[in-house]
């Protein structure tokens, strides 16, 4: 096992390089000098020039990498050319609220897909279970920065109904924007755990499925074994494993996700720092952000892969 | 004499076997007319695409210069059936406009990136060893960026355009693509008529065109139904960042950006063109479960 967890990890590193060189290179690729990029059109050719002193533009290519993930490593990511602080001070103030909501995401996501899965597995092809994967389709197939407008127009604005409709009437229960108070995580956490809901949904029942069809069910049920233990303690255990692994792809998707979502809301999270640095041209910034989300990423991948392995012994992933 | 020449054309005909290949995808066809999802799907599709071929002919209103400004915003109506937007512009020409628009990003960034993606999973899975680890490491590299954030980085670099959206977003299916062709051509590579072709002496590309890549069709047709369901989704979602199609163009997803702003006064703007787009990426993910399930051994009787 520890083995295991070795390997996996030294397997990371060339995807860790990988990962910095592209990063590294966004800079360089954009059109462009990227002193003249920074320095913004029109400026005086002094100023261009001591950006590209400052950054050390003029070393060659592998020097300026070796720099950058020198610093990097130390935590220096860059100074933001728009406030003028440290990149990493930048990002640190906002991770956490990302993470934050990507976790209440996920969470509520394992929720509502696991409950809807067993619920449709186990009443395979009857009224019920159809409602549920057309739901779950839909949601699937929504985009997560509309259901967001949607959200904000029922649940934080209100919308004009009929005076005989009961309880939807004045539907403005929560906040439209920030981070921080229950009623503004509410609508970001739905917007975000929708679509991966949906996924775990239908992971949850089709793997439900394949092992309530399997012969050690049927066995268990001949031995006239309760139902509800056979589903929950025989199929579910088993079912699990692979449901596992789509949970944890899923929460760090939903960090990607989380760009949408926080410009829809205003959360002052990573990814709305992402665009708002994108439209400012602060590269160092976005440089930064992306390189985090992805080693965030690319460590939830590592825990997921552990995870699977320790819940299931008999595969081999050598 | 005549009637001898007959008696031996006959039989000839009858000989003439049918094309196995041709009997296993009508044998798919079959099966995919009796599933609910594809049939839904499949009609869905047609629609649109008839709706992008024709409908902007039959639009009552231009969907870029018909501007009324003493009509801004106005809720629906049966002269503006959507309403009309901040600009006065009648909205459901615009997201007719937009269907071809949409159909198009999502059908040529999969048609890129499964392009790419299947040669270099073939490429991966046929000749193994180095070239492999290469190819599959890059690939991971690619998987290491969170789903949108890769596309997000590549139009960052790149600049805002629909052509780079495309770009951004083939980019980013490719790895998927590579990881499902390589898996299939390594399979099929251990068949023992591989083999008999390579004791034939045909060569590699023979081998991997006309006998691999026929073979593994069905996985990555169903991977580009889905894959262009999940474009559509990041297409749109560039183009509300600000990231892709520019305002005036009747894209979707540039379309909800405007009508974001506008949710006090004119809910109705941001209602359509996001009901449009759930109906594209429904319709792919329902063919695309379909033809999963049309396709899957288990389920074929």
């Amino acid at each position: 096992m520890i083995q295991f967890i070795i390997r996996r990890i030294l397997q990371t590193i060339p995807v860790l390089i990988g990962v910095s060189i592209l990063v590294f290179s966004m800079m360089h690729l954009v059109p462009g000098d990227p002193a003249q990029v920074i320095a913004g059109e029109g400026a005086p050719q002094e100023q261009i020039e001591n950006i590209r002193e400052r950054l050390g533009l003029n070393d060659p290519l592998p020097t300026q990498y070796l720099n950058y993930v020198t610093s990097a490593v130390q935590g220096d990511l860059g100074t933001s050319m728009r406030s003028g602080r440290d990149v990493s001070a930048e990002i640190g103030a906002r991770f956490w609220v990302t993470v934050e909501l990507a976790i209440y995401s996920t969470i509520l996501a394992v929720f509502l897909g696991l409950i809807a899965g067993i619920i449709s597995a186990t009443r395979k092809y009857t009224a019920i279970d159809t409602t549920i994967m057309i739901v779950a389709l839909f949601g699937l197939s929504m985009p997560n920065f509309w259901l967001g407008l949607m959200l904000i127009q029922w649940f934080a604005i209100g919308i004009d109904l009929p005076s005989w409709v009961p309880f939807f009437n004045n539907t403005a229960w929560f906040s439209p924007s920030g981070w921080g108070s229950f009623s503004q995580i509410v609508l970001p956490v739905i917007t975000l755990g929708t679509g991966s809901a949906a996924i775990i949904a239908r992971m949850t029942r089709s793997s439900m499925l394949d092992v309530i069809g399997s012969d050690y069910i049927r066995t268990a049920r001949a031995k006239g074994v309760k139902e509800q233990i056979v589903i929950y303690r025989h199929a579910l255990k088993n079912a699990l494993i692979p449901i596992v692994t789509v949970v944890g792809l899923q929460f760090g998707g939903l960090l990607g996700g989380a760009v949408l979502t926080e410009s829809v809301f205003a959360v002052n999270g990573m990814g709305k720092l992402i665009i708002d640095s994108i439209q400012a041209r602060d590269f160092p910034v976005v440089q930064g952000t992306v390189l985090v989300a992805s080693l965030l990423f690319i460590l939830v991948n590592l825990i997921v892969d552990v995870a699977y392995r320790f819940l299931n012994k008999r595969i081999d992933l050598d | 004499m005549s009637r001898s020449n007959e008696h031996i054309e006959k039989p000839e005909i009858a000989v003439k076997q049918p094309n196995p290949r041709l009997k296993s995808w009508k044998s798919v066809f079959n099966k995919l007319k009796k599933n609910k999802s594809a049939v839904v799907g499949g009609i869905l599709i047609i629609l649109l695409i008839i709706i992008a071929l024709i409908g902007p002919y039959l639009t009552p209103y231009d969907p870029l210069y018909d501007q009324d400004v003493t009509n801004k915003l106005a809720t629906p109506s049966s002269d503006h059936w959507f309403g009309t937007d901040n600009f006065g512009r009648d909205i459901f020409s615009r997201v007719i406009q937009g269907t071809g628009l949409t159909l198009m990003i999502g059908f040529f960034s999969i048609l890129l990136g499964a392009t790419a993606g299947v040669f270099l999973g073939i490429i991966a899975g046929y000749y193994g060893k180095r070239i492999d680890s290469i190819i599959m490491r890059f690939m991971d590299i690619l998987l290491a960026f969170p789903s949108i954030l890769l596309a997000l980085t590549i139009v960052t670099v790149l600049g805002g355009s629909m052509v780079n959206v495309v770009i951004a977003v083939a980019v980013s299916s490719v790895p998927i693509f590579a990881r499902i062709v390589r898996g299939s051509t390594l399979s099929v590579k251990k068949l023992e008529y591989i083999d008999a072709m390579r004791a034939l002496g045909a060569s590699d590309s023979r081998i991997i065109f006309k006998h691999i890549l026929p073979n593994i069709t069905s996985p990555i047709i169903v991977q580009a139904t889905l894959s262009i369901a999940t474009a559509i989704l990041s297409a749109a979602g560039l183009s509300f960042l600000g990231l892709g199609a520019q305002p005036p163009t009747p894209e979707w997803g540039a379309m909800l950006s405007d009508g974001r702003n506008y949710l006090y006064n004119a809910p109705h703007v941001a209602l359509f063109p996001g009901l449009a787009i759930v109906v594209a990426v429904l319709a792919f993910n329902m063919l695309g479960d379909g033809l999963r399930d049309a396709f899957d051994p288990k389920t074929r009787e």
